[in-house]
């Protein structure tokens, strides 16, 4: 019962998470949509991965650039199993290959862990790129293990259920996500809570100091990347089990891009930003990449943007109001909200156009797409879409300055208030909950 | 207790080919709270250096409880039982003031690299955590971020993290630096209770501070100890008032 | 012998390449600590630049207009995006300069198309210098040799003769020091970083028509240039330059050396079949792995000797 208490939000999320699918179910043809579930499956999966990510970035200060190692090879280890327990060699139950992943990811975590932990900052972030490098140029080279280009393929259908599921449908592959992103997600927040966790933190903070107290800065670096690796490798155990192809591209540069970016959007450090970086990055790349060609532009627009003014990542920005919130002010954000609002809008949507415009011209024409809006068709080669993407871009930024201004005295004012309401009572406990 | 806590045998220290730390030979016996004092640039801070392991030594030797410190790592020194402070504030800014006490507690209690056991379950250790900071006068800054505490309440974090181990020897870096008066005394008292029944070495600038707090004090003056005695003999030798006139002069 | 000396000079080509690149990313990393991903994306709009000047107006004024617009564009960079980014420490700036990268590269494409463009060797230059046992060594190769070697005449000149090169190359080794003595370092951060991205963008120039003009050549060449700056070692020119030429040499020579390990392995009478343990490693060839080379020496060099060949301090 008071577990039910203090863990209902995970339960709720959970539910939510379940029934979401079916408010895309086609009820005429009982079927779900496969493209939603596919969609949820890889945000399952990108958060698990992320997550682990966060584990080096977030916690421990590691910048890696080549974390997607870990995870591609967790994953081709998932496939060997698939295929081994295919040919009768073992015996798995489908639902522990992502732990064969696991394993997989540990096990390489350690050795690679052992040659970049000797490094930090800079050299670490290096050396783990010439890793990534490696480890994807070997992926096209090495029949035996990687296939080359084409890649593993599985079956994922076994008959080793434990609980005498086939995994036909991505109905079933999605309950199987979910379950595990659920097990890796409450895991890893776990772990930030042990010694190790937080010696990771202390690593972060002051590499020296940590010596000081009696820790080893380069076996707790090792540890955590180790871990880090098993976490990494049941997402790529899952990513197998859902597309049932490995290829190089789960090593390459652009996957560990993938997570960098997730956890950058969202907020490094906090547990929830890497999720909440996920779901856009992944709704950007998979939805926004049906309707444009431009979708990595807007995702390095919006990680350049994130960068420069919101270091903190998503969750920071929220995690801003939390003063503001506590002292009930909320309320009077609103109208400073809604008034930078359409400038703020009249700014995307000139961005977008033009964006979108550019891309029909060159890259559009050579596909033979044509621009079109609510059915008119947009010819980019005159002048006037142009004009109207430029004139809302100008008109929007210097409107949005304009805004601004008042956004910031105002903000500016209500932090100082709730900053002295909150001096006047009483000190309050407030664990840092990202 | 014939072993000397900490002992310094013709102790050498070059960075490049200046000799910063020219021979010292210094043993320290258990219990005793030893003051060194200089003037600036005299070696003190790289002496602890040495003694923590933070530089290796260039030549001669060190042993803390009677075990030679050669090719120890500083955290190995540390397992020893010996702890120390830096003269810089260095304490974990993005991490809670709980918990970087906490930090200082773990290994000491065995935690090791356990990544399975949830420190919040563990009442010993929060138990012994949530002490020493009301000792620290910090238990109402308990859940903030360090890096936010003001400049006196980050140095008694700063000893916090040092003791929190228990270690038996001590050692304190300019612990009442830049600290106003009223914040000294109460540093003062902190050192005094919390070096009760231990080792404690410590480099000081504020001579109230040392001569209400040491049995014995150093001297040393260019890498070289000039001397090393009572309190009161100190106040009387010669060599150590001309070293202290002399950068005055200077 | 003969595959032997054209080797030398294509790797010597290559690496002198390398080095234009190379030189402005050690100079701007050792300053100012900032890892620029971006460099070689002002490599890859150099090349890019060049070409639709070349289109209008011809290729030798693209050899100086097409520079300088990267270094305009470099100095836009650090004025109004790193120096905002840099308060919040160097992985943010890092970050931005991948993020930077990242929307070069979609701009590239959007402004140019997915498929590599025509960027040819200008006439004047088209047509083999002379033959090496029966291989023609075209002219433009001299050429790129020339600008590279001109070019770097001028930055050892510039560092070695000039008031503000003898205040870069104090900073390079002491980053700290330099603001110490008085000077405006935001300054020369910015004309740092335009130099430094004048540089690429010239080595994209010549590098451009030599290679492939595409959208894809910044995240080709990236990497490489990192390994030779990491392998030459932070704040040392040199080393830089060394591990340049190095790093010419061995992508060039590992295409012409057709053997594997196995193959050295029955030099000593040791025969390797396909049971072997290994026998995947062990038989592959080095113009297979020859890509794979530089990424293998950064790795080594990391683990063993972070510092690099010649560097002044730990990467």
């Amino acid at each position: 019962m008071n577990m039910l208490r203090r863990h209902w939000p995970w339960l709720l999320v959970l539910v939510i998470l379940l029934a979401f699918p079916f408010l895309f179910y086609d009820w005429t043809k009982g079927r779900h949509s496969g493209f939603v579930l596919t969609l949820m499956s890889e945000i399952g999966v990108m958060a698990i991965f992320a997550l682990s990510y966060n584990m080096l970035m977030g916690q421990a200060g590691l910048l890696s650039f080549g974390h997607a190692v870990l995870f591609g090879l967790g994953a081709y280890c998932a496939a060997h199993v698939v295929n081994m327990v295919k040919a009768g060699t073992i015996w798995l139950p489908t639902e522990l290959i992502p732990l064969a992943g696991g394993l997989g990811g540990l096990f390489f975590g350690y050795v690679f862990g052992w040659l970049v932990t000797k490094q930090r900052a800079t050299a670490f972030a290096m050396i783990t790129m010439g890793l990534g490098e490696l480890v994807s140029a070997a992926a096209l080279m090495f029949m035996a293990f990687f296939g080359g280009e084409g890649g593993i393929t599985i079956d994922r259908v076994m008959d080793t259920s434990l609980v005498g599921v086939r995994y036909t449908s991505p109905w079933q592959v999605y309950c199987l996500v979910l379950a595990w992103a659920f097990i890796a997600a409450a895991l890893m927040r776990l772990q930030t809570q042990t010694a190790l966790g937080k010696m990771a933190n202390a690593t972060r903070d002051n590499f020296e100091r940590a010596q000081f107290v009696g820790y080893d800065p380069r076996m707790v670096r090792l540890m955590q990347f180790t871990l880090s690796g098993f976490f990494a490798g049941i997402g790529g155990g899952l990513y197998v089990l859902i597309y049932e192809i490995v290829t190089f591209d789960t090593v390459s540069a652009a996957k560990s891009a993938n997570a960098l970016l997730a956890v950058y959007i969202g907020g490094a450090g906090g547990f929830f930003g890497p999720i909440l970086g996920t779901i856009v990055v992944v709704l950007l790349q998979s939805g926004v990449s049906l309707l444009s060609n431009a979708w990595l532009l807007y995702v390095g627009v919006l990680f350049i943007v994130m960068v420069m003014y919101a270091p903190g990542g998503l969750i920071g920005l929220i995690f801003m109001h939390l003063p503001i919130w506590r002292a009930g002010r909320m309320r009077e954000l609103l109208l400073p909200y809604a008034r930078a609002f359409p400038p703020a809008l009249l700014v995307l949507l000139g961005f977008v156009f033009m964006v979108e415009l550019a891309s029909f011209t060159t890259i559009g024409a050579a596909q033979g797409k044509r621009f079109t809006i609510g059915g008119q068709l947009i010819d980019t080669t005159a002048p006037m879409p142009w004009v109207i993407a430029i004139a809302a871009l100008v008109l929007g930024a210097l409107w949005l300055r304009h805004e601004a201004r008042g956004f910031r005295q105002r903000w500016d004012e209500l932090m100082e208030g709730s900053k002295r309401a909150q001096a006047t009572a009483a000190p309050k406990p407030q664990e840092a909950v990202a | 207790m014939s072993v000397s806590a900490v002992e310094l045998v013709d102790v050498r220290k070059n960075f490049g080919r200046t000799e910063i730390i020219r021979g010292v030979n210094l043993s320290i016996p258990r219990g005793e709270r030893h003051a060194i004092i200089g003037p600036n640039g005299a070696g003190k801070t790289t002496l602890f250096n040495l003694i923590s392991g933070r530089f290796p030594i260039t030549a001669g030797s060190i042993t803390v409880n009677g075990q030679s410190t050669a090719d120890l790592a500083p955290q190995e020194i540390n397992r020893l039982g010996l702890s120390r402070s830096f003269q810089i504030t260095s304490i974990f800014p993005r991490m809670t003031v709980f918990e970087n006490i906490r930090c200082g507690l773990l290994w000491s209690q065995g935690y090791r690299y356990s990544f399975w056991r949830l420190l919040g379950t563990q009442k010993e250790l929060n138990r012994a955590t949530d002490q020493l900071l009301e000792r620290l006068k910090l238990a109402d800054r308990r859940d903030l971020q360090a890096g936010l505490l003001s400049y006196a309440e980050q140095r008694a974090l700063e000893i916090g993290i040092t003791i929190a181990g228990g270690a038996e020897i001590i050692l304190l870096d300019e612990p009442t630096a830049g600290m106003s008066h009223s914040e000294t005394e109460s540093a003062v008292a902190l050192i005094r209770s919390v070096s009760e029944g231990k080792t404690l070495i410590m480099v000081e600038h504020d001579m109230s501070v040392v001569f209400g707090i040491a049995d014995r004090i150093t001297v040393l003056v260019y890498g070289e100890v000039i001397a090393s005695d009572a309190p009161a003999a100190i106040r009387g030798n010669a060599a150590v008032q001309e070293a202290y006139l002399g950068t005055v002069a200077a | 012998m003969e595959v032997f000396v054209v080797s030398l000079l294509n790797g010597l080509v290559y690496g002198m390449l390398l080095f234009m690149l190379a030189s402005g990313l050690t100079l701007i990393l050792s300053m100012m600590g900032v890892l620029n991903f971006a460099h070689a994306s002002a490599y890859m709009l150099g090349a890019y630049f060049a070409y639709t000047i070349s289109q209008y107006i011809g290729f030798w004024p693209a050899l100086i207009i097409a520079p300088v617009l990267c270094g305009l564009i470099g100095a836009g960079i650090e004025m109004w995006g790193l120096r905002r980014v840099h308060q919040n420490g160097h992985i943010a700036e890092l970050l931005f300069t991948f993020g930077l990268a990242l929307l070069i590269e979609k701009g590239v494409q959007m402004t140019w198309g997915l498929l590599p463009v025509p960027y040819r060797v200008p006439e004047l230059l088209d047509f083999p210098l002379f033959k090496i046992y029966g291989t023609q060594f075209p002219a433009y190769r001299a050429f790129m040799l020339l600008i590279s070697a001109l070019m770097f005449g001028a930055i050892w000149l510039g560092l070695t003769r000039t008031r503000i090169g003898l205040v870069i190359q104090a900073a390079l080794t002491h980053p700290d020091m330099a603001s110490a003595l008085g000077h405006n370092v935001p300054r020369i951060f910015t004309l740092v970083f335009a130099a430094g991205t004048a540089l690429a963008g010239l080595a994209g120039v010549i590098g451009g028509n030599y290679q492939v003009t595409e959208p894809a050549m910044a995240f080709t060449m990236g990497p490489i240039v990192f390994v030779v700056v990491v392998f030459g070692g932070l704040g040392s020119l040199s080393g830089c330059f060394i591990a340049s030429i190095l790093m010419g040499l061995i992508q060039t020579f590992a295409v012409v050396f057709d053997v594997s390990l196995a193959d050295l392995l029955a030099k000593f009478g040791f025969v390797v079949t396909s049971s072997t343990p290994f026998a995947e490693i062990l038989t592959v060839t080095l113009p297979r792995i020859g890509a794979l080379l530089p990424f293998l020496m950064m790795v080594l060099i990391l683990v063993f000797r972070p510092r690099g060949l010649m560097g002044t301090r730990d990467t």
